[in-house]
C-alpha cells in the first residue's frame, strides 16, 4: 500500500513530456522500471508458451505411442521418418495419427471458443454451448438418425455443424432484438433457453424411439476415436477461418471486457465486433463438435486455467488456450485408452474426470473469478 | 450516545496491510471529513470502521462495545453506510430501494409501518429525489443515482452515518447540496457523520473535524484550520499549493500551484515536513 | 407470505404514475392492489391449471363427481367404479406433487438467481441437479434400483454435491479478504458449472454402459417424470415444504436486502456470510426433495423466475413460485393428454415438455421485450 502511494505521487510529477523541472520531483527509476517490468512479463509467458507447446508435442507423440499395444518412442519415430509397410508395430502408429490430430485440432477449437466465448459474453457460466451450439448438434444428429437413419461417423458431421450453425444464429438473432442488441446476458438467457427447448425436443425423439438413443448415446459422450482423415479434412478450412478470426481478435475482446460503453468510447463498433468474434466461435465450436461429438469441458475450464497464468489479456489468453487445450485433450485421451482396457473411455469423459480437479484447485487457489 | 473509536485497528485484505495500528475516534454529533490521496486506506478505514472489514487486530468499538460483538441489525440501527459502489438490483423503483434502508428496522413479525413511510418520504424530500420516487433505478442519471442511494442510507436513520466517496458522479451544484444535506443532518439531529471525501476544499469547508491519511495511518487529525495547510498537502498528495482562508467561510483553500502557471516554490522546506 | 409483501410495495409502473405528493396513502393503496394482481392472476391461473388437469385429460370427471369421490374417500362411503380408482390414485396425487415440485424448483430456481445475481445460475446449471442424475442414475444403472432407492439416491446425491460446491467457494483464499464484490457467489457458480460437467459426463458415460433398456428407463427418470406419483411420496413433499416454505419467507427479507450488494447488505445490518448460507441451505434443499421425487424436471427451476419476472414485471419469489407449479402442471397435461394423441401413444415424461414448452414461451418473451435489462 505504501509503496503505491508513493508510485501515485511520483507518477505525477514524472510524466513522460516532462524532463525534470526545477519544482517538478524528480522523475525516479520507476518509469524505465515499469517498463523493463512489462517487457519482463512478456518474455516469461513467451517462455511459458514455448514451454507448453513443447510439453504438447511430447503429449502428441505420447499419443502416438501408448494404447492398447504399447510402442517405444524410436518405433514411432521410426515409422514416421521411415515407414515399413511390412511392419505391423508402423501401422499401428499410422492409425494413431488421425485420432492425435483431431485431439489437436478439436482440443485448440474447444480452448479458443471456449476463451472467446467468455470474453463476447463476459459471463463466467459462458462455454461455447451457451451460443446454443451442442444443443443445436445433439438435436441435428438425434433427427439424422431418426428420420434419416444415419449411422456412421461421418454421417452425423454434416448434421452436427449445420444444427450447431444453425442454433447459434437463431440464439443470436433473438439476443440481438431490441435497444441494445446482443447484451451478454441476453445472449446468456437465449442461448440457455433455446438449448432447453432443443434438448427437449432430442428427448421426445429418444424417449420415442430406443434405437435412436442406442446410437446416440455413444455420439453423445464426446470421443476422438474412430475417425479418418476423410472426416478430419472437410473441416479444415473451417477450423482455419474460425482460428484466424478468434485469434486476431484479442484486442477486440480487451477492450469489450471493460464493458461496452468504455468499448464504444475506445471506438469499437461493439456489434460488429461481437458478430465477428461469434462467428469465429460458431466456426470453431461447431466444426470440433461435429468432428468429436460434445466435449464441453474444455471450453470452460482451459480459459479459467490459462487466465490464471496470463491475467485479464486476450492477446495471451487466446494463443495460451490453443495451445492448452489439446494437452488436457490429448492426455485425457491417452489415460481413458489404457484405464479400462480392453475397453476405452471416450475423451470426453475423460477430459471432465482429469479437468474435475484441475478445476476445482484452480477454483480454491484462485482470487474470484473475476473476467 | 454514539461514540465510535478504532483502537489500535490494523486492517489487511489477504496478507496486505492497509491500515496498520491506527487508533482514532470519530467525535459524536460532528461531521468528521477523511482525506488522503488515493490508495492510502482512507476507504478501507471506513470499511473497518462499519464491521464490513474484520480487524486483523486491535479493534472498532461503538459505545465502548465491540461492533462485532453486537447483533448485526441492532448495529445497524445506530450506524449506517453508504459503500463506495453499491449494486442496485435490475429495474427496482426508486421507492423500493429507499425502503430497503428501512430493513434494520422492521423484525420478522413488525413489518412495513407508517413510520417507515414516514422515514422514506423524510428521506426522499431531503435528497429531493420524491419526484423520482416511482422511476425506475435504470432510467436515472448517474448524479440522480447517487442521490437515491443517499437517500436510502437517510432512510436508515442512524445516529452514526459513513459515508464514501458520496460526491461521486455529481455536479458541483450537487456536491455542495448533499454536503449541506449531510450537515443539516448533523445539525438538527446530532448525527456524527464521517464522510471519505476527495475534495479537499470542500472536505475543509464542511468538516468539524479532519482526518488526513498517508500510507495506512493517520498523519494529522484536527480541526481543518489547524490540519489543512501546505505542508500537509505536500506530505499527504505530493501536491505544491497555497493555502488560503476561503473567502465565504475563513476555512482553508487548496489553490494547487502545478507547473504551468507559476514558478513554484523552494521544495526544500517543504521536504523537511516529509 | 407477509414477509414478502410487506415491504415497500412498487411495481407501479413508471409511466402510470402521478405525481401528486399529497395523494400518497390513496397511491399506495392504488399500487398494492396493482402490486397483486399479476401475482394474483398467476395463483388463479395455478389453481384453474390444476383443476383442468384434474377433471379434464382422457379421462373427465364432472365437478360433482370428483367432489363425491373425494368426500366419498375420505369418509370411507362408497366408491364410484372406476373413477374413484382413476381420480384418487392416479390424477389427484400425480397433480399434488406436480404442483409441489414445481412450486420448490421455482423458488429454488428463483433463490440461486437472485443470490448470485446471475439469470443463468438454477439448480440445473450450477450442478445441484447433476449430483441427484449421477447419483440416480448409478443406482439405477449400476444397482438396477428402481423406486423410492432411486428417489433416496438423487436425494443424497444432490446434498452431496452441493456440500462439495460449497465447500469448494468457501476454502479459497479470499476468505479473509473482506466481501469484496461477488467474488464468492461467482466462486460458487463456477464450481457448480465445473462439477456439473463432470458429473454430466459420468452420466453420458454410464448411458453408454448399460444396456439399451436401462438406459431407456435413465433417460425417462432423467427428464423428471411424474410417473410414481403416489400420495406417500405426495406427503413426504408436503412436509419438506412445511419446513421450506417458511424458511424462504424468513429470508426472503435479508435476500432483497443482499440484493444491494454484500457491502450496503452489511451496513444494513445482514450477516452477509450467514443469510447467504441459510438460503443456499434452503434452495439446494428445496430443489433436493423436488427432484428426489420427480427427478430433475428439465429447466423448470431455470425458466421460472426469467418467466415469473416478465410476467409481475419485477424479481418476485411468489410469482416464481407459483410460475414453477403452472409449467409443470401445464406440461404433464399435455405430456399424458395431448402428445399420446400426436406420438402414437407414447406418454412422454413432463420433463421434455416443460423444456419444449418454456424454452419457446421464455424466447417469445425475450424477443417482444423492450426492457433493457431483458
Amino acid at each position: 500500500m505504501k509503496l503505491s502511494t508513493t508510485t501515485t505521487v511520483q507518477g505525477r510529477g514524472s510524466g513522460t513530456l516532462v524532463p525534470a523541472g526545477p519544482g517538478g520531483i524528480s522523475p525516479d527509476a520507476s518509469a524505465p522500471g515499469r517498463g523493463s517490468g512489462s517487457r519482463g512479463t512478456a518474455g516469461r509467458r513467451t517462455a511459458w508458451l514455448l514451454a507448453a507447446v513443447v510439453v504438447l508435442a511430447v503429449v502428441s507423440a505420447a499419443s502416438l505411442a501408448i494404447g492398447a499395444r504399447g510402442l517405444p518412442l524410436n518405433t514411432v519415430w521410426d515409422a514416421l521418418t521411415n515407414f515399413n509397410p511390412e511392419d505391423g508395430n508402423h501401422a499401428v502408429v499410422i492409425a494413431r495419427i488421425p485420432r492425435t490430430v483431431l485431439g489437436l485440432l478439436a482440443g485448440a477449437a474447444l480452448g479458443l471458443a471456449g476463451a472467446a466465448m467468455q470474453g463476447v459474453a463476459r459471463n463466467p457460466l459462458a462455454d461455447p454451448g451457451i451460443l446454443g451450439l451442442n444443443a443445436g448438434a445433439a438435436l441435428a444428429v438425434v433427427v439424422g438418425i431418426y428420420v434419416f437413419g444415419i449411422g456412421s461417423l461421418t454421417g452425423y458431421i454434416w448434421f452436427a455443424f449445420i444444427g450447431a450453425a444453425a442454433a447459434a444464429v437463431v440464439v443470436y438473432a433473438i439476443a440481438s432484438r431490441g435497444r441494445d442488441g446482443a447484451t451478454p446476458v441476453k445472449l446468456a438467457l437465449a442461448g440457455a433457453a433455446l438449448s432447453a427447448g432443443l434438448f427437449s425436443l432430442m428427448n421426445v425423439i429418444l424417449v420415442s424411439s430406443q434405437d435412436t438413443l442406442d446410437r446416440f448415446r455413444f455420439w453423445q459422450v464426446g470421443s476422438i476415436g474412430g475417425r479418418d482423415w476423410s472426416v478430419l479434412l472437410p473441416a479444415l478450412p473451417f477450423l482455419a477461418v474460425g482460428a484466424v478470426i478468434v485469434l486476431g481478435g484479442g484486442r477486440v475482446l480487451n477492450s469489450l471486457a471493460l464493458g461496452d460503453d468504455i468499448a464504444r468510447g475506445l471506438g469499437q463498433n461493439v456489434g460488429l465486433a461481437r458478430g465477428i468474434t461469434a462467428l469465429g466461435i460458431v466456426l470453431l465450436c461447431g466444426s470440433a463438435t461435429a468432428l468429436a461429438g460434445p466435449i464441453g469441458f474444455l471450453g470452460l475450464v482451459i480459459p479459467h486455467a490459462v487466465r490464471l497464468l496470463t491475467g485479464p489479456d486476450y492477446r495471451w489468453i487466446l494463443p495460451f488456450s490453443l495451445v492448452s487445450a489439446p494437452i488436457l485433450l490429448i492426455t485425457a485421451d491417452i489415460i481413458g485408452r489404457v484405464i479400462l482396457l480392453p475397453g476405452e473411455v471416450p475423451a470426453g469423459i475423460m477430459t471432465a474426470i482429469v479437468g474435475a480437479p484441475v478445476f476445482v484447485w484452480l477454483i480454491r487457489r484462485g482470487k474470484g473469478a473475476g473476467l | 450516545m454514539a461514540i465510535l473509536n478504532a483502537k489500535d485497528l490494523t486492517l489487511q485484505y489477504e496478507q496486505r496491510k492497509v491500515v496498520e495500528g491506527l487508533s482514532t475516534e470519530i467525535p459524536e454529533g460532528k461531521v468528521t471529513m477523511i482525506v488522503g490521496a488515493n490508495a492510502c486506506g482512507k476507504s478501507t478505514l471506513l470499511r473497518g470502521l462499519s464491521r464490513l472489514l474484520k480487524p486483523a487486530g486491535g479493534a472498532v468499538t461503538l459505545d465502548g462495545k465491540d461492533i462485532h460483538t453486537r447483533p448485526a441489525r441492532e448495529l445497524a440501527r445506530t450506524l449506517g453506510l453508504l459503500p463506495q459502489h453499491p449494486t442496485a438490483p435490475d429495474g427496482i423503483t426508486v421507492r423500493d430501494l429507499v425502503g430497503r434502508g428501512r430493513y434494520p428496522h422492521q423484525g420478522f413479525f413488525r413489518s412495513w409501518s407508517v413510520a417507515d413511510d414516514a422515514a422514506v418520504q423524510r428521506a426522499l424530500e431531503a435528497t429531493d429525489t420524491f419526484g423520482l420516487a416511482e422511476r425506475s433505478i435504470d432510467e436515472l442519471s448517474g448524479g440522480q443515482r447517487q442521490r437515491v442511494w443517499i437517500a436510502m442510507a437517510l432512510a436508515q436513520e442512524t445516529d452514526v452515518l459513513l459515508l464514501d466517496e458520496p460526491t461521486t458522479y455529481l455536479d458541483l451544484a450537487h456536491q455542495v447540496e448533499v454536503l449541506d444535506l449531510v450537515t443539516d443532518l448533523n445539525r438538527s439531529r446530532g448525527t456524527t457523520v464521517a464522510i471519505v471525501l476527495h475534495d479537499l476544499n470542500l472536505a475543509a469547508r464542511y468538516a468539524d473535524h479532519v482526518i488526513a491519511m498517508k500510507g495506512g495511518r493517520i498523519v494529522a487529525e484536527g480541526p481543518a484550520i489547524d490540519v489543512v495547510t501546505e505542508e500537509l498537502v505536500f506530505n499527504v498528495f505530493g501536491l505544491e499549493s497555497r493555502v488560503v482562508p476561503d473567502p465565504i467561510s475563513g476555512t482553508p483553500l487548496i489553490v494547487p500551484i502545478g507547473r504551468h502557471h507559476a514558478s513554484p516554490v523552494s521544495t526544500n522546506e517543504l521536504e523537511i515536513a516529509s | 407470505m407477509t414477509a414478502l409483501k410487506s415491504a415497500p410495495e412498487t411495481a407501479f409502473d413508471a409511466d402510470t404514475s402521478p405525481k401528486h405528493p399529497d395523494h400518497l396513502p390513496l397511491r399506495r393503496v392504488l399500487s398494492r392492489t396493482f402490486f397483486l394482481r399479476p401475482t394474483f392472476f398467476l395463483g388463479l391461473a395455478v389453481v384453474v391449471m390444476f383443476a383442468v388437469y384434474v377433471l379434464l385429460g382422457s379421462y373427465t370427471v364432472t365437478i360433482p363427481d370428483f367432489f363425491t369421490i373425494v368426500i366419498n374417500h375420505l369418509t370411507g362411503g362408497e366408491k364410484i367404479p372406476g373413477a374413484s380408482f382413476i381420480v384418487m390414485e392416479h390424477k389427484l396425487p400425480r397433480a399434488v406433487v406436480g404442483t409441489m415440485i414445481g412450486v420448490a424448483f421455482g423458488l429454488a430456481g428463483a433463490l440461486f438467481q437472485t443470490m448470485l445475481r446471475n439469470p443463468l445460475a438454477s439448480p440445473d446449471i450450477i450442478g445441484i441437479s447433476y449430483g441427484a442424475s449421477a447419483a440416480a442414475v448409478t443406482a439405477i444403472v449400476i444397482f438396477g434400483a428402481s423406486g423410492a432407492v432411486v428417489s433416496g439416491a438423487a436425494l443424497g446425491g444432490a446434498l452431496g454435491v452441493a456440500a462439495i460446491i460449497y465447500a469448494i467457494s468457501r476454502g479459497g483464499s479470499g476468505a479473509g479478504g473482506g466481501s469484496r464484490g461477488n467474488a464468492a457467489g461467482n466462486r460458487l457458480i463456477l464450481a457448480g458449472v465445473g462439477i456439473a460437467a463432470a458429473l454430466h459426463a459420468v452420466v453420458n458415460f454410464l448411458m453408454t454402459r448399460a444396456d439399451i433398456r436401462t438406459a431407456a428407463d435413465a433417460l425417462i427418470w432423467l427428464n423428471g417424470s411424474l410417473n410414481s406419483a403416489t400420495w406417500d411420496r405426495a406427503g413426504v413433499l408436503a412436509v419438506s415444504l412445511l419446513v421450506l416454505v417458511p424458511a424462504v419467507i424468513a429470508l426472503a427479507g435479508p435476500l432483497r436486502i443482499l440484493e444491494l450488494g454484500d457491502d450496503a447488505a452489511a451496513g444494513l445490518g445482514i450477516r452477509v456470510n450467514a443469510a447467504r448460507l441459510g438460503l443456499v441451505l434452503t434452495a439446494v434443499a428445496l430443489a433436493a426433495v423436488a427432484t428426489a421425487a420427480a427427478g430433475p424436471v428439465a429447466f423448470v427451476a431455470f425458466l421460472a423466475g426469467p418467466i415469473s419476472r416478465r410476467i409481475v414485471r419485477k424479481p418476485s419469489l411468489p410469482a416464481s413460485a407459483l410460475t414453477g407449479a403452472l409449467i409443470v402442471l401445464l406440461a404433464d397435461f399435455f405430456a399424458s393428454n395431448i402428445a399420446p394423441v400426436i406420438l402414437d401413444g407414447t406418454v412422454l415424461p413432463v420433463g421434455v415438455i416443460t423444456g419444449a414448452l418454456g424454452a419457446p414461451f421464455l424466447l417469445w418473451l425475450l424477443v417482444t421485450s423492450n426492457r433493457k435489462e431483458a
